[in-house]
């Protein structure tokens, strides 16, 4: 059995928070040098240019890569050998969400009530999943989620009937809607299969996978390889001002699910994909 | 080549008018910002008689809730918000003479119409681009609703401010453009 104090969590929370959103993931930012260089349309090479000239100044003058520093999204694995002391899990988190933004002049991003849109004193900002793990170790992932990729995800249950292409064309779709909304180029994470809540779950783990790792299925990899085939080509590029470079990546996941289900997500990632992982 | 635009405070209309879909710009003088609860506010504050805190006629507008400033620092990170939830809005903003918004994202249909017979320009400027941005802000005063925070109305005085002329006022749509032209069919 190991002990470990609930304030270690608020610590890292507050840290982690301020470094997702002063430092892209390296993987991401050179995935971003490598388009500059690569997209074929003038005014997308140049729009890359300044997306990683802001992220290298961001980081040496430590200011927020974006103003949207978007809510708060924490992965908390937790072994089953490890005894929490020291209070709340949930409320040592949220602290650390709270110190994280005051901190970092982190913009607050979220709204305490939905439906007023009214800020609530003690309302959570921001949002954990919780995940037991074999053994006592800990690993705490964070990611700054901005909303114009999150406004343009979506869900669709699919009739096993429906098949590959259909669920292709879905995932193709919803990037072709989303166009510049979403901040391209983006990173796509798909979830495919499971329940309703588990299919979104695996798109939101599947958009804070690193990068440059292909799936580890070769025939999961070769359909993300795929898709990020068709999205280039749809011609919207960097900020929708056209090109070849509108996803850096297409992250998909799996999960067993019903005999009469097909559930599909698609959780779009802007290009400022803010997301930090640690041991603890 | 990028197009000087002056807004100090108002725009030249003739300029406006020139502008085509693609146009590079480089606006220098003041912007007036608005978020969601903003807009609401102000169409609040018109529909029970009341001035707005700032005229609008002939102003540009920047769709932007800026992060914090650091002690010294003008603004925080200030790039553009998605242009998209502000078209319930964007007809008020015209009738008070509004000439153009700046934001990111896409326009689309019927709205189009309405920045035609405003004589009004969409401007995107980069989405994620907010530490450089927030650079190009000299700047900045809360001018309305202080208690909304990041959603204040601000007035920015920008210098040098880029920008792209996604729908102009003669009915041209820059992203269909771009995207038609760069549109492949995949490989397989």
């Amino acid at each position: 059995m190991r002990t470990l104090d609930v304030r270690v969590l608020c610590d890292t929370t507050a840290r982690l928070l301020v470094e997702a959103n002063y430092q892209i993931p390296p993987d991401i930012l050179e995935a971003l040098r490598a388009a500059a260089k690569s997209e074929q349309s003038e005014i997308g090479r140049q729009t890359l240019a300044h997306l990683v000239r802001n992220y290298e100044v961001a980081a040496a003058e430590r200011l927020p890569v974006c103003q949207d520093s978007g809510v708060t999204v924490v992965l908390l694995e937790t072994g089953q050998e490890v005894h929490w002391t020291g209070g709340s899990i949930e409320q040592a988190i949220f602290e650390g969400i709270r110190r994280g933004t005051s901190n970092g002049y982190l913009r607050v991003s979220v709204v305490g009530d939905p439906i007023a849109r009214r800020t609530a004193a003690g309302a959570p900002p921001g949002v954990i999943h919780y995940e037991i793990v074999e053994g006592d170790r800990v690993r705490l992932t964070l990611a700054s989620k901005g909303f114009g990729a999150e406004n343009m995800s979506a869900l669709r249950m699919f009739a096993p009937a429906d098949g590959p292409a259909a669920v292709k064309d879905f995932i193709v779709d919803v990037i072709e809607h989303a166009g510049a909304n979403a901040c391209p180029p983006v990173i796509v994470g798909v979830g495919i299969g499971g329940t309703f809540e588990k299919a979104a779950l695996l798109a939101k783990k599947a958009v804070l996978r690193p990068i440059d790792r292909r799936h580890q299925r070769p025939e999961t990899a070769a359909l993300e390889a795929e898709l990020l085939d068709r999205i280039n080509c749809l011609g919207i590029g960097p900020q929708g001002l056209g090109g070849v470079v509108t996803a850096l990546a297409v992250n998909v996941e799996l999960y067993p699910t019903h005999i009469a289900g097909l559930p599909v997500a698609v959780n779009i990632g802007c290009h400022s994909n803010r997301r930090v992982s640690t041991e603890l | 080549m990028v197009i000087g635009l002056e807004c100090r405070p108002t725009v030249d209309p003739a300029a406006i008018h020139a502008l085509k879909a693609g146009d590079a710009v480089s606006l220098s003088g003041e912007l007036i910002t608005i978020r969601d609860a903003t807009a609401k506010r102000l169409v609040e504050l018109a529909a029970t008689g009341q001035p707005l805190p700032v005229h609008l006629g002939g102003r540009l507008l920047y769709a932007v809730g800026p992060s914090p400033a650091r002690p010294g620092q003008v603004v925080g990170s200030a790039g553009p918000t998605t242009i998209e939830r502000f078209v319930a809005y964007l007809p008020f903003f015209f009738e008070q003479g509004v000439r153009g918004i700046i934001a990111k994202g896409e326009l689309h249909g019927p709205i189009m119409r309405e920045f035609e017979k405003a004589g009004a320009v969409y401007f995107a400027a980069i989405g994620g681009l907010g530490a450089l941005l927030g650079k190009q802000v000299q700047r900045a005063e809360v001018v309305a609703f202080p208690d909304l925070g990041p959603e204040a109305q601000f007035r920015f005085e920008v210098h040098d401010f880029p920008a792209v002329v996604i729908i102009d006022r003669h009915g041209g749509n820059y992203h269909e453009t771009a995207r038609a032209r760069w549109r492949r069919d995949p490989a397989r």
